[in-house]
């Protein structure tokens, strides 16, 4: 229990560490590393090895938006050969559906609700 | 156009304190980790009590709404900001930071009224990666299709 823990703690930091990085070295804007993170997320996915990290660091791979970039690869994968060309289309959306429609209708709720500080 | 003098910028870089990257650094990791376990503790609840009704994806899908919701209540209050000023990619690469990139210029800009200003800059920085997530998966799959075989 606490060993997995330790193992989510380590891969989910790792991930975060070398964003930083990538920020202190290249000072790379957040919405750059979010999609660079979610293309690597993508590739390692595709090419078969994102399964074992998922495996190994659990919610540490998943969580980090390297995972919400698997998912939608995994999401590509399955629906193509259940459904061809339409699920090439269809299946990585359908896989992340219910992160990006709960995203936008939470922040347009919070956003009317909040008052907006100026800064 | 000022350009900034490149012996200054050398000099900036070496006054700069090499620690300064090692504690962000530091941070980035702690942060980063914990958003991790914290996602892992939802997944581990979810599953004891609906694992057996639900598939393990369903269950993810869950975890990642969770953590949304939270983080944008979060970035409602304030709350996320100062997270991220401490953390840097601690917050930004963690699905929390897509939640927050989506809240955060939303509530910013609503004074600029409820269409123009809050819903059109919900995108500002999500909307990359929203388009190039959606073309990768879409390019993924066509290469599925030409190479079926060594998928299934």
């Amino acid at each position: 229990m606490i060993v997995d823990y330790l193992k989510v703690f380590l891969v989910g930091g790792i991930i975060c560490l070398i964003g930083q990085v990538l920020i202190n070295t290249t000072k790379m804007t957040s919405a750059r590393i979010l999609v660079g993170f979610l293309l690597t997320g993508v590739l390692l996915e595709t090419v078969g090895v994102y399964k074992y990290i998922r495996e190994w660091g659990q919610a540490g791979a998943t969580v980090p938006i390297m995972g919400f970039g698997s998912n939608l690869a995994k999401g590509a994968i399955k629906g193509t050969i259940e459904n061809g060309l339409l699920g090439a289309i269809t299946g990585g959306i359908e896989a992340v559906a219910g992160g990006i429609a709960g995203v936008i209708f939470i922040s347009f709720i919070v956003g009317l609700i909040s008052s907006s500080k100026t800064k | 156009m000022n350009e900034p003098n490149k012996e200054y910028l050398e000099l900036v870089k070496k006054k700069m304190p090499k620690s300064h990257h090692l504690k962000t650094m530091f941070r980035a990791f702690w942060v980063g980790g914990l958003i991790c376990c914290i996602g892992q503790g939802f997944n581990d609840l979810y599953t004891h009590f609906l694992g057996s009704k639900m598939p393990e994806e369903d269950i993810s899908t869950l975890v990642t709404l969770t953590l949304i919701t939270i983080t944008v209540c979060l970035t409602g209050l304030g709350i996320y900001d100062k997270i991220g000023a401490y953390a840097g990619a601690g917050s930004i690469v963690p699905i929390t930071g897509f939640a927050n990139s989506v809240a955060s210029p939303a509530i910013e800009h609503k004074r600029e009224g409820v269409v123009l200003g809050l819903c059109s800059n919900m995108f500002s920085v999500a909307g990359p990666v929203i388009v190039f997530g959606i073309t990768s998966s879409i390019v993924v799959g066509i290469i599925v299709l030409i190479f079926k075989g060594a998928f299934v």
